[in-house]
């Protein structure tokens, strides 16, 4: 038998694609457990009716593109996109807005430039984007945390999705959006008077951040990812929130607690931010791409027109991204500082 | 304890390196017939000093040096030499190479040899004049000649000389075995290098997975001033860069030598030979070589004889030949395969690893880059492999080259933890090859358009010379008719014709002597151009692959780009009196041939002999280029080296021009 000729390095890594996607998968269960618990079935129903969209829609543009189906679905990178998107999508959404938006997502953001690894934009999050503004009273359309309204139940849930006409579900203001209306009381009163409110951030979101905080952690502690990015955007968006927190005025933006708790915080930042198709590269792109979008979420959080900003922060700079990498190419061996950044 | 630093990057890959280590090096014994291969090393191949027939003697010199940057071959037994032929080797092109064959005569019998017990009593020149005899070349895997590394250049001051015995590779324990069992040798060689260069300190350097190693150097080294530094365990930490941050601190500046940070680094297993070459006077034949791997029942560590086929040696571990389908030469990191079991063990082999799939399985095909980053955070060079991959696949080279591909390594460490397992280095490695061959083609075509530009201006000046040359000839003519019209024709013709043939003879002598010495210097100037252009090559592809040959490369560059500028100077000066002279000196000669020509009384029959003589030689010099073209013709139907065929060529290029002189010459002279 003639040998193998191949080329060094004969010897491969544990770690496979599938591998981080699937570690990636597993990481939001926390999150999907907790969002479940506190705000019913709708955010489980959303992801399984979205993961069938997004193998049809990963399907059809792999065979249009004249790519192998086996070989490529097994990445699982549209079922991860399914699932980041449809835990952003409020619970209790119509089927067609899901279908709409993972169409969006994997059609237009991811294949239409290329396909995995191509895409210059989060593709969940495109979608996202895309929905909020041509959709914008479902999209904020949040259900009331269990103990301050009635949960429906999985058949609810389901009448919810596919026979959206017929659900007639309660809908309420998360406290991100409270806290942006806000312009006459102090923090504390405000506090007071919305029951949605919670110990630190509201009921049901904070035990979501830190659901979601303990899914980053595991991914970390499996290298999936570098500690660099998440933290960076935390700590941007902390430290934002700390300097204009005005003591808990009624100027004030809310506490770094309350930021580091509320909406899409923690989840943008592990699951988001850390998308390594779509932001910078070396270790100190990475840094200033997380301060970065820490900033930019903090200033349209409170600024801005939209509840929540972190996919409105990562599509800015997922744009920035690559200017990113080219100004912060680190330092080769037996390099002077400065070298190659021409 | 002395600091040790760390290195950017870096990956734990599974060190497989049990094994081999529960047995004591092995002798491999001697096998039927070896096979040594005239390059073995970096840099010229061997020339062959024995003949096929003549019988050898252990530690024999076989094959010399050839050049400064290269090593002799030494009959690792005694026997007889069946042949010098390709054979297969192994090499990462898969290509054969021109080997010696020695039929061993099972006798083992030495060569009078003799060592120096008291190596403080040598010289620098000596010691190194005894390395370089012995044919040392890196015995780490580089194979990089170690009298030339040694010969540290005037006035460069080493500080650290550093021994290494780190062996990060997986699976490999030859240099471990060989701390274990040889410490004594390997610190008498550190002595001797210590002689040699005169450092300030000398280290060995030693992961920290290999405690039995480092306990003999450590007893070994005792009361010496050399010191063992352990330190913890990470691929690629043997690479002689990443070596040198660990133990220094200091980096090797991009395309630079260790000695431009004041460290010269040689491998243990070198040590050791050194110390045999200088204290037993025993040339290197053999080494000790890993042979591991699921695929052999016994892996273990054997000494074993330059040029045994690696079938013999895989059959002393127990090779279970249906259990392996890949055989590697090296490590499983950086190693190659070769073509077949027959390949020859060199000096540079450290490792033969047959691995069975389920060890090593062949790689799944690549899934698409995600940008994890993964590649960038262990590259131990500091790039970013993921965004050279990118540029690699669009073949942007200048961007590739902005990402400082050259400073690769070729570590394999990206590829190792790459998740959609992109063979990255290959595309390195290709990317490279391909902007080498770039250069090369860039210089190759400046290079003709200075050939053409010269041929060019050559027939300008030619056409120039031969219009001087008719009109002096015409004038002549003129002077005669005048002359014989007022001498009467009464002067001896045979005199006259002796006269004009001699007057003849001169000038074309004067002539040809000028054309052969132009087209001497000529060609002076294109032979060092083309040395010239294969030597930057050379010395570029040293620079990508990061070797230990680049100064040797860059003063041979430097060398031939004065001697290409001494050529172009005296060719120039030569045009430049040349081109005074032909005019000065048709008009003289052709005045000379003239007064002779006047002086004969038939003006008729010269002009008849002339154009008889312009025949003759047109005919002569038709022959010749009808001979040139044939051969020609054969050289390229034999496949025959290139050089051989340019020059081939260009002769048969100066002959057509000199055809179509010679033609023109005719016309003329029928015409006058
Ligand atoms: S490790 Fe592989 S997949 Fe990850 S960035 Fe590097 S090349 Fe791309
Ligand atoms: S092979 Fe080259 S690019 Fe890859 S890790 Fe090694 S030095 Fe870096």
């Amino acid at each position: 038998m003639a040998l193998l000729r191949i080329t060094s390095p004969h010897a491969h890594g544990p770690l496979s694609t599938s591998r981080v996607m699937l570690n990636v998968l597993l990481a939001t269960i926390p999150g999907i457990v907790v969002l479940t618990y506190f705000f019913g079935f709708g955010t489980l129903v959303n992801i399984l009716w979205g993961s069938l969209v997004a193998l049809a829609c990963e399907s059809l543009a792999l065979k249009l593109r004249g790519r192998p189906l086996g070989f490529y679905l097994k990445d699982y990178s549209a079922l991860v996109t399914a699932t980041l998107l449809c835990v952003a999508l409020p619970p209790y959404s119509p089927w067609w807005l899901i279908a709409v938006g993972i169409a969006s997502s994997i059609l237009l953001a991811k294949h239409l430039y290329g396909g995995l690894g191509y895409n210059p934009f989060n593709p969940a999050m495109a979608g996202y984007v895309i929905l909020l503004i041509s959709f914008p009273l479902q999209m904020t359309a949040w259900a009331p945390p269990r103990g301050v309204g009635e949960l429906p139940g999985l058949l609810e849930a389901l009448q919810a999705c596919f026979i959206p006409a017929s659900f007639d579900g309660t809908t309420m203001a998360t406290p991100l959006d409270i806290m942006k209306q806000n312009n006459s009381l102090l923090v504390e009163d405000l506090w007071q008077q919305n029951p949605q409110f919670g110990r630190w951030a509201g009921i049901g979101w904070e035990w979501v951040n830190l659901a979601f905080l303990a899914g980053g952690a595991w991914l970390l502690y499996q290298r999936i990812f570098t500690w660099h990015a998440p933290v960076a955007m935390l700590a941007g968006l902390a430290l934002m929130a700390a300097i204009f927190n005005d003591g808990g005025s009624s100027a004030s933006g809310g506490s770094a607690l309350f930021h580091l708790l509320s909406g899409a915080t923690m989840f943008g930042a592990f699951f988001i931010v850390t998308d390594p198709v779509t932001s910078a590269v070396s270790v100190r792109g990475r840094l200033i791409y997380g301060a970065m979008v820490g900033i930019l979420v903090y200033i349209i959080r409170v600024r801005g027109n939209y509840p929540d900003a972190v996919a409105f922060a990562i599509l800015i700079m997922n744009f920035a991204a690559p200017f990113i990498d080219y100004y912060t190419q680190p330092r080769t061996y037996g390099h002077q500082h400065g070298e190659g950044e021409k | 304890m002395r600091k040790v630093f760390n290195f950017h990057g870096g990956i734990h890959p599974p060190e497989n390196k049990l094994q081999s280590v529960g047995t004591p090096i092995a002798d491999a014994g001697i096998p039927p017939e070896l096979i040594i291969p005239l390059s073995q090393h970096i840099g010229a191949p061997a020339e062959p000093v024995v003949a096929v027939g003549d019988v050898v003697l252990k530690g024999q010199m076989i094959a010399q040096p050839k050049g400064f940057v290269s090593v002799p071959l030494h009959a690792p037994t005694s026997g007889t030499i069946t042949a010098i032929e390709e054979r297969q080797i192994a090499h990462p092109s898969g290509h054969r190479a021109p080997c010696m064959v020695i039929a061993s005569d099972g006798q083992d019998q030495w060569i009078a040899h003799s060592g120096c017990s008291d190596y403080s009593t040598l010289d620098k020149a000596q010691l190194l004049a005894r390395i370089r005899d012995a044919g040392i070349a890196g015995m780490g895997g580089a194979g990089f000649p170690a009298a030339v590394k040694l010969s540290v250049r005037e006035g460069v001051k080493i500080d650290t000389l550093i021994l290494n015995g780190t062996e990060c590779e997986p699976y490999i324990t030859a240099d471990d075995v060989l701390m274990r069992e040889r410490a004594q040798q390997i610190v008498a060689g550190a002595k001797i290098l210590r002689q040699l260069i005169d450092p300030v300190e000398t280290l060995i350097g030693v992961e920290d997975n290999k405690p039995e190693g480092l306990a003999a150097l450590r007893q070994a080294a005792q009361g010496s001033d050399i010191e063992i530094v352990e330190f913890p365990t990470k691929y690629p930490s043997g690479g002689e860069k990443q070596l040198i941050e660990i133990l220094t601190g200091k980096q090797v500046p991009s395309g630079g030598l260790p000695s431009d940070v004041g460290v010269i680094c040689q491998n243990v297993g070198s040590a050791v030979a050194i110390y045999d070459a200088v204290v037993n006077g025993r040339p290197l034949i053999s080494r000790v070589t890993t042979v591991t791997g699921a695929g052999v029942s016994q892996p273990q560590n054997f000494d074993v004889l330059i040029g045994t086929p690696m079938s013999y040696l895989l059959d002393k571990a127990g090779y279970q030949a249906d259990k392996n389908r890949r055989l590697i030469m090296g490590g499983p990191m950086m190693g190659f395969t070769v073509p077949s079991a027959e390949v020859p063990i060199v000096k540079t082999t450290n490792c033969v690893l047959a691995p069975t799939e389920k060890e090593l399985p062949t790689p799944p095909p690549a899934q698409a880059c995600i940008r994890c980053g993964m590649c960038a955070e262990v590259c131990p060079a500091s790039l970013l492999p993921q965004q050279m991959f990118w540029f690699a696949q669009g073949k942007e080279f200048e961007k590739l080259e902005a990402h400082n591909l050259f400073d690769c390594i070729e570590c394999g460490a990206c590829s190792w933890v790459c998740p959609s397992t992109i063979p990255l280095v290959q595309y390195y490695r290709a990317s490279k090859a391909e902007i080498v061959q770039l250069r090369k083609d860039n210089e190759k075509s400046e290079q003709s358009r200075v050939r053409f530009e010269a041929r060019q201006e050559r027939l300008a000046r030619e056409d120039a010379e031969k219009e001087a040359k008719r009109a002096a000839r015409k004038k002549a003519a003129e002077e005669r008719a005048q002359q014989s019209a007022a001498a009467g024709g009464d002067e001896d013709p045979i005199q006259a014709a002796i006269e004009r043939a001699k007057a003849k003879k001169a000038a074309q002598q004067a002539g040809a002597s000028t054309e052969n010495e132009l087209e001497k210097l000529e060609k002076a100037v294109v032979t060092t151009r083309k040395r010239l252009a294969t030597a930057s090559g050379k010395l570029q592809q040293a620079k990508a692959e990061g070797s230990d040959l680049v100064a040797a490369l860059q003063t041979g560059v430097d060398k031939t780009q004065a001697k290409l500028e001494a050529a172009e100077k005296a060719l120039h000066d030569y045009q430049q009196v040349n081109e005074a002279a032909p005019e000065h000196a048709a008009p003289t000669d052709a005045a000379d041939a003239a007064i002779a020509k006047a002086m004969a009384a038939r003006a008729a029959e010269s002009a008849l002999s002339d154009e008889e003589k312009a025949r003759a030689n047109l005919e002569k010099l038709q022959q010749r280029l009808e001979k040139s073209i044939t051969k020609l013709a054969q050289s390229r139907e034999n496949g025959d080296e290139e050089k051989i065929i340019v020059a081939l060529e260009s002769t048969v290029e100066r002959l057509s021009d000199k055809v179509a002189q010679a033609q023109q010459q005719l016309q003329t002279t029928e015409g006058a």
